[in-house]
């Protein structure tokens, strides 16, 4: 009698779980994203909260990104399956000999601008020349040098550091900003829209797209449908996301609390904001997640001009489109 | 006004707060900067440099840490980083050097900021995680080497301050029950404020972003642009609308907000204002009352009063008026009732005797009138069984008792005496003048058969006690039955027609003479006439001729004689009829003003 009841009892655990013996067959994967929790990645937080790299037979983890965990160092050393980078930053990495490949390119624009006081006598990118401008390392520093090169400026370059107080107390004339956060940062700051210049390179021929989804030639090779589901995945994760945005916004900063991370929901969301229209330009027909040869062509051209790399990677070899090989 | 006093109340309880809030600042700001003023002046080797350091991070209890940041190869020029900096750690003073490490002092805020604008500054405020989370701001002083008229940049000395003190003061602001004050950066960070979470975590502006308010936006401008208001705002707390007082903390350039609940400020001026609204309301109802008992004691005597005007109307004069109570309008108007009742009472009293004279008056009159016409012979046909004559007389009496007399009565078998008269004047005295004067022909006439001499003879009578000096006009005949003979005397009176059969009817030729009762010794003529059987006379007086009409016209003989003239009649009965008939006509009913007296007879011979 009792063995009659056991195996009733197993069958409808077994029949009322699906799930369970889905999960004997879920491929582990992970993500590092380039930095903490913001609706920067608001994407691959709701694409996991809403079960979506489960849809994809993926048991996703997505571990803590930050300014002390470079995602391009874990993904070097294979703590991470999958992370996000800048395309300036995974060039670099590639001509370097680092052989990553990019399996999406998540926004199509870049979102890095240069802000300025009109009260400063700013209103076009002339009235730069002499003035102090903050930048701040590395790659962020790229495009802002070739615009003033193309706009033959001379200024005097200030190191930025991760405020805009330099800037809100006039100790420089113009600042480096990234749309989704600084700017609004000092919007939020009590500066109106109309007491500021604003600089978009994308405006001014210098489009540098920037995060997208990379991970190693290897671990593509091996599984390329795990790649490429966590691509579908990441990319459905977005659109729930735009058209979702409270909840979304609920999700990311569910994560900044946990990261201990300070999290202010107004910036959350002008942030997840900026990202639709970086990710899905208005303007633009665009097929989410593919990295245009032209953006390509032009940020690896200006790297080499910049003495950044030495050589420009194939970009057959560095982009793998991946339509139709995802599984669900 | 109240809002004026909130004004007033609020800018000296921020004022106050600020003036604190200042006093600290600038104790603990002239510590760094006597440590830049020392070290742009003097010498001095890297061990005198930490033990002064440490020294003013042990003095100074306000102060938590304190850093001299040089720059690149500044003090040294081995070392390219060199920040010495001493903190206070669980009670130790504990040293570390900046420039040692990732930590790139170059690039923060506190160093660059002050660099960039060549003078000390606040930092925004922040939370050190490391100390315990503690607020704290950094106030930064640039320090310079001077030489050879140059200033050149060396570095920067900090002093690290805990905020804590600035926190309890803002936040020991209570206003009310529900009133508190904030303080934000110079960014518009919330530094201090009763909802913790907006702490440090947001700007005005993002609330303000958060609320879709861009008033809220702007105020929060005008407050980091070191602008001091008094505007009207929602609480964040109690979503109460309150007033908002801010002002700058010129130090730092942050500004410090005190919220009034206006509700609670108003608490009171409501309370008040619902007490009088109350005894508003109260003081209106006894008013209301007050004018219902004043109005009642000015219409309750006049309705008293109308009601007895009411009775007095129909004519209860006996009424007992309300008495008068007062010396007012009503007491003035009560008094003319009493006054007007008592005069209508005594008019209508002697109205009412002088009608009953009049009325007695005229009732003796009446029977005067009675009495006169008595006197008069009005049985027609008189005499029956005598064939020889027919007589027919009528007097219309005027509305006054007049003085017309008709009689004609049988002297003898053959004798027929008739005489018409009238008296001068009216009323009583012309009726018993009336009623002397046939006494006395009556009296006389059956004695006397010429007519001249009974005229002669009454006026004689009359003018004995005719002390009234009135008088009469007469005319009177005798018809001698068998002869036909009219034997006639006059005295004034109008001369009366004679109807002869077949001929026209023409006046009788009457003998002058004075009216009776005036002269005693006048004297009548007697004439005569011969009348065929058929023929008649016809008496009148004035009162035929002088009937007027409508239009004022007398009815005048010329009328009568034609009336007379296209007479049918037989009988002097019936043309005495018509006559009046016509009279009547030509009067339109007009009453008689005098009497109308008619006297006919007709003279039928012996074969009747």
């Amino acid at each position: 009698m009792v063995r009659i009841l056991c195996f009733f009892l197993m069958l409808i655990f077994s029949g009322a779980s699906p799930v369970d013996a889905a999960q004997e067959i879920l491929r582990k994967a992970s993500l590092i994203p380039q930095w903490s929790p913001q609706a920067q990645f608001a994407g691959y937080y709701v694409a996991y909260e809403k079960g979506m790299y489960r849809r994809y037979h993926m048991d996703l983890t997505i571990l803590p990104g930050g300014p002390h965990s470079p995602s391009s160092e874990f993904l070097e050393k294979r703590k991470a399956d999958f992370s996000t980078l800048w395309l300036s930053t995974a060039i670099q990495k590639r001509s370097q000999g680092l052989k990553l490949v990019n399996i999406a390119q998540i926004l199509q624009r870049s979102a890095l601008m240069l802000v300025a006081k009109k009260s400063r006598g700013i209103y076009k990118p002339e009235d730069m020349d002499g003035k102090k401008v903050g930048l701040w390392r590395a790659e962020f520093q790229i495009q802002p040098k070739a615009f003033f090169k193309k706009y033959r400026l001379h200024v005097k370059v200030i190191p930025q550091s991760y405020s805009v107080n330099l800037f809100l107390r006039e100790g420089i004339d113009v600042a480096s900003a990234m749309w989704y956060n600084e700017y609004h940062t000092i919007l939020n700051s009590g500066l109106n829209p109309k007491d500021l210049t604003t600089i978009f390179f994308y405006e001014h021929g210098l489009n540098f797209p920037e995060d997208g989804i990379y991970t190693l030639e290897e671990t593509f090779k091996k599984d390329p449908s795990l790649s490429c589901a966590f691509v579908k995945a990441s990319i459905e994760g977005w659109q729930y996301a735009f058209s979702h945005p409270e909840e979304a916004l609920d999700i990311v900063l569910k994560y900044m609390l946990r990261a201990g991370v300070p999290a202010n929901r107004v910036h959350q969301r002008w942030m997840l904001n900026r990202m639709k229209e970086l990710i899905l330009p208005s303007d633009q027909q665009i097929s989410v997640g593919k990295l245009q040869p032209s953006d390509y062509g032009r940020v690896a051209q200006e790297l080499k001009e910049s003495n950044f790399i030495k050589m420009i990677p194939d970009y057959q070899s560095f982009f793998v489109e991946c339509d139709n090989r995802a599984e669900k | 006004m109240i809002e004026k006093n909130v004004e007033d109340n609020a800018r000296n309880l921020v004022q106050t707060t600020v003036n604190r809030i200042e006093t600290v600042l600038l104790s603990v700001q002239k510590i760094p900067e006597s440590l830049a003023c020392f070290l742009e002046n003097s010498s001095y080797s890297r061990e005198e440099l930490l033990h002064i350091l440490r020294v003013v991070v042990e003095n100074n209890k306000e102060i938590y840490g304190s850093a001299i940041a040089f720059e690149p190869y500044g003090f040294d020029r081995k070392s390219q980083y060199f920040a010495p900096y001493y903190y206070k750690c669980d009670g130790l003073t504990e040293f570390t050097d900046l420039g040692k490490g990732s930590y790139r002092y170059l690039d923060w805020d506190w160093y660059q900021i002050p660099k960039e604008l060549n003078r000390p500054d606040w930092s925004e405020p922040f939370f050190d995680v490391e100390g315990g989370n503690i607020l704290m701001a950094t106030y930064s002083v640039p320090f310079y080497r001077k030489g050879g008229g140059k200033r050149e940049f060396m570095g920067i000395v900090t002093a690290d301050v805990s905020l804590r003190w600035l926190e309890e003061v803002a936040s020991s602001i209570k206003v009310l029950q529900t009133g508190y004050g904030f303080l934000i950066s110079k960014n518009g960070t919330i530094v201090t404020h009763p909802l913790k979470n907006l702490i440090m975590n947001e700007t005005l502006f993002g609330v303000a972003e958060a609320r879709e308010d861009s008033g809220f936006r702007e105020i929060g401008r005008k407050m980091i642009r070191g602008e001091t208001g008094f505007v009207p705002f929602r609480s964040l707390v109690s979503e109460k609308q309150c007033w908002m007082y801010y002002t700058p903390i010129p130090a730092n350039g942050w500004s410090l907000a005190v919220l009034f609940p206006q509700d609670e400020f108003m608490a009171d001026i409501n309370r008040l204002c619902r007490i009088v609204i109350l005894l508003g309301i109260i003081g209106l109802f006894l008013l209301s009352i007050a004018i219902v008992l004043i109005s009642r004691s000015i219409t309750n005597p006049l309705r008293a009063m109308a009601k007895a005007t009411e009775k007095i109307a129909i004519g209860n004069l006996d009424i007992e008026l309300p008495p008068i109570k007062s010396q007012d309008e009503v007491g003035k108007l009560t008094s003319s009732f009493h006054y007007m009742k008592s005069s209508l009472k005594q008019y209508i009293q002697e109205l009412t005797e002088t009608t009953a004279a009049k009325e007695r008056i005229e009732s003796e009159l009446k029977i005067a009138h009675d009495i006169q016409m008595s006197f008069l012979p009005k049985r027609f046909p008189p005499f029956p069984d005598r064939r020889e004559f027919e007589i027919y007389a009528t007097l219309e009496p005027a509305k006054e008792v007049g003085g017309d007399l008709y009689d004609f009565f049988l002297i003898s078998d053959d004798h027929l005496f008739c005489s018409i008269g009238d008296v001068s004047g009216k009323g009583v005295p012309a009726a018993l003048f009336m009623a002397v004067t046939k006494t006395l022909m009556k009296r006389i006439g059956e004695h006397m058969i010429d007519p001249s001499e009974v005229l002669a003879r009454v006026n004689q009578e009359l003018c004995l006690e005719n002390d009234s000096t009135m008088f009469v006009t007469v005319f009177c005949g005798v018809l001698n039955l068998k002869t036909g003979e009219f034997r006639f005397s006059n005295a004034g009176h109008n001369p009366p027609l004679i109807l002869r059969t077949g001929k026209n009817p023409e006046w009788l030729q009457v003998p002058e003479g004075l009216l009776m009762g005036v002269v005693e010794d006048t004297i009548y003529k007697t004439e005569r006439v011969f009348l065929n059987p058929g023929d008649g006379i016809l008496l009148y007086t004035d009162g035929v001729t002088e009937a007027m009409s409508k239009e004022k016209i007398a009815y005048s003989e010329r009328k009568l004689m034609s009336t007379i003239k296209e007479s049918k009649s037989g009988t002097p009965e019936e043309l005495i009829r018509e006559v009046m008939q016509s009279i009547k006509e030509f009067a339109e009913g007009e009453p008689p003003s005098d009497d109308i007296t008619l006297l006919a007879f007709q003279f039928n011979g012996k074969k009747g």
